[in-house]
């Protein structure tokens, strides 16, 4: 038992810190899906730490395939075309970390979170951080920085936004914004949460709370 | 071809005097369900796994094989240290109904003393399913830990999981679909008629003739063997080189791939019974798991507590994986807890009896994930 619990606590400071950030917003004992799950650590986490039933979706089947070998229930699907499939309010949570920006079309893809889940928990990198804004008023190219490390042809990330951007998107679609705040790249908590427009300067990457309002 | 009728032995069983009355209305008199387990119950009777056969395996799943002398057909699969380890599970394979190991089908001998012949009524995967749900409360069984097959095993699976799903904690449906397709049947008619048109199959009669339809079903077994591979798979095996030393019986020198599937043909004859494969390859036919719930395959997984593993492989164009997605959605669509992967490989259909160590990985790690889940010692 105490092996258990020891090998639990190794797990988890080893967590991205991100998914340490989400995966202390769930409460325990609920229903949690993870799009793009990865390697499966949230969900792996949420089900051995916090009782919950969460399950993941990957679209990269060799992610698949070690995570549903590591025992843990995963199915291969993405964001834009897997969520329809699932019934109204199957979840509590439905979370999709660093992906919004990757997928081709995020407003239908946050309705359908909203329509399965209670709650959407929802990270994005903030392209309004001042590094991007700099650098291309400097250079006059699209930016390239630690999160957005990719050439423009080559990117995943084809629906950038920024902090101010994911706001007015919720207010228009009607969900209620529970908590945010923004975060370094390495998930650290930046200090400016109580203020958006610093936030969508100084932070690098934005993680919101949301439900139907 | 030899067409000498096929050895009698016997097989391990267990009678039911009530019979099993079918899907179609008929009823059989009795049911006999031939069977193997292999490691031992726990006291709760929580630990075991049913293996279900594909359409000419049978529950030989982990021993050689008594008339072909064969390796077991899923060693890669079950056994001691195995995916699904005899040392843990009690694992349970039985023939199944309308099949010629042991279990009732057309080669029986009904009370008037005459085979069963194409006189065997029609039957379908769920009667199939039903007659192992006798043999498992027979072994005092009231939930099965797993349920695991591919192809037509894969279709039981699906059918336990509906039919009985309080009584399944687990399934792993493999390389399999909720509904048989039109090509399917297509190529299974194409295997039957070459049965009905061997001239010793004798409607069905053949039995105390002395010889059985070896021609037909040799045909059969050839055309469904190109339906179990690849492209690839044929390419890499045998391209389109010769035979040294063996002549076609037509013209010229023989392909290393005809000489392959006459062989396939010729070794299946002396184990399986042609009645038999009519018999089945009819139920897989009529197949359609939607059908049997308003054509909705949600529905039939509604409300659902087991926990699902689907998984296909991306060369099997006979179950390819479009038909094990549209399982995973039906599963999302009933809030079922699945895991759904595609195994990459260039082996077609035949890759779940193959060394494919992905295949392997998933399967085991789903049974852990899930004895953890039942509470069953890791």
């Amino acid at each position: 038992m105490t092996e258990t619990a020891e090998a639990v606590r190794y797990v988890a400071k080893n967590m991205r810190l991100d998914l340490r950030l989400i995966a202390e917003m769930v409460t325990p004992h609920t229903r949690v899906l993870d799009i793009g799950c990865g390697d499966g650590q949230l969900i792996d986490e949420l089900s051995r730490v916090g009782g919950c039933d969460a399950r993941g979706i990957e679209i990269d089947m060799a992610e698949v395939t070690r995570t549903v070998a590591r025992g843990l229930p995963v199915m291969h699907g993405d964001a834009d075309s897997d969520l329809r499939h699932y019934p109204d309010r199957a979840f509590d949570y439905v979370v999709l970390s660093r992906t919004l920006q990757a997928v081709e079309r995020p407003r239908e893809v946050l309705r359908q979170m909203l329509r399965i889940g209670e709650r959407a928990i929802v990270s994005f990198p903030n392209f309004g951080h001042w590094k991007v804004r700099l650098q291309l008023m400097w250079s006059g190219r699209m930016p390239m920085t630690e999160v957005w490390a990719r050439p423009w042809h080559e990117t995943p990330n084809i629906h950038p936004c920024t902090i101010r951007d994911f706001f007015m998107l919720c207010a228009e679609e009607g969900y209620e914004v529970e908590r945010w705040l923004a975060i370094d790249e390495a998930g650290r908590k930046s200090p400016w949460r109580r203020f958006s427009g610093l936030a969508n300067l100084f932070g690098e990457q934005a993680l919101f709370m949301l439900r139907r309002a | 071809m030899d067409t000498a009728p096929l050895s009698e032995i016997a097989h391990q069983s267990v009678t039911f005097a009530c019979g099993l009355t079918l899907d179609g209305g008929a009823h059989l008199p009795t049911l006999t369900v031939a069977y193997r387990t292999y490691g031992l119950l726990n006291q709760q009777a929580s630990n075991a796994i049913l293996i279900c056969h594909a359409l000419t395996g049978d529950q030989y799943v982990a021993e050689t094989h008594p008339v072909t002398g064969k390796d077991p057909w899923w060693e890669l699969m079950v056994g001691p240290g195995r995916p699904v380890d005899t040392d843990k599970y009690f694992v349970i394979c039985s023939n199944v109904l309308g099949g010629c190991m042991g279990t009732t089908g057309p080669g029986d001998v009904r009370d008037d003393g005459r085979h069963w012949g194409m006189e065997f009524p029609a039957i379908t995967i769920r009667d199939m399913v039903r007659a192992q749900r006798r043999l498992v409360d027979h072994l005092g069984i009231t939930r099965l830990f797993a349920v695991i097959g591919g192809s037509m095993g894969g279709m039981q699976v699906l059918e336990w999981a509906a039919t009985y799903p309080d009584a399944v904690f687990a399934a792993v449906p493999i390389a399999t679909a909720a509904t048989h397709s039109a090509q399917n049947i297509a190529f299974n008619e194409v295997g039957r008629q070459a049965v009905l048109g061997d001239a010793d199959f004798c409607g069905g009669q053949y039995y105390q003739t002395g010889r059985i339809p070896a021609g037909g079903l040799a045909v059969a077994r050839m055309v469904a063997h190109i339906t179990y591979l690849s492209e690839q798979a044929l390419s890499r095996k045998f391209g389109r080189r010769l035979q040294p030393g063996k002549a076609s019986a037509l013209f010229g020198d023989m392909f290393q791939v005809e000489s392959y599937l006459q062989y396939q043909g010729s070794t299946f004859v002396r184990r399986f019974d042609a009645n038999s494969y009519l018999t089945i390859t009819r139920a897989m036919d009529y197949f359609d798991l939607a059908a049997e719930h308003k054509n909705d395959l949600s529905r039939a997984f509604a409300g659902t507590r087991t926990r699902f593993c689907v998984v296909s492989f991306s060369s099997d164009w006979l179950f390819p994986t479009a038909e094990s997605r549209a399982i995973a959605r039906a599963l999302n669509r009933a809030a079922a807890n699945v895991s759904f992967v595609e195994v990459a490989s260039d082996k077609g259909h035949d890759a779940f009896l193959l060394d494919e160590p992905d295949l392997h990985r998933i399967v085991s790690g789903f049974l852990s994930g899930c004895a953890l889940h039942a509470g069953l010692p890791s």
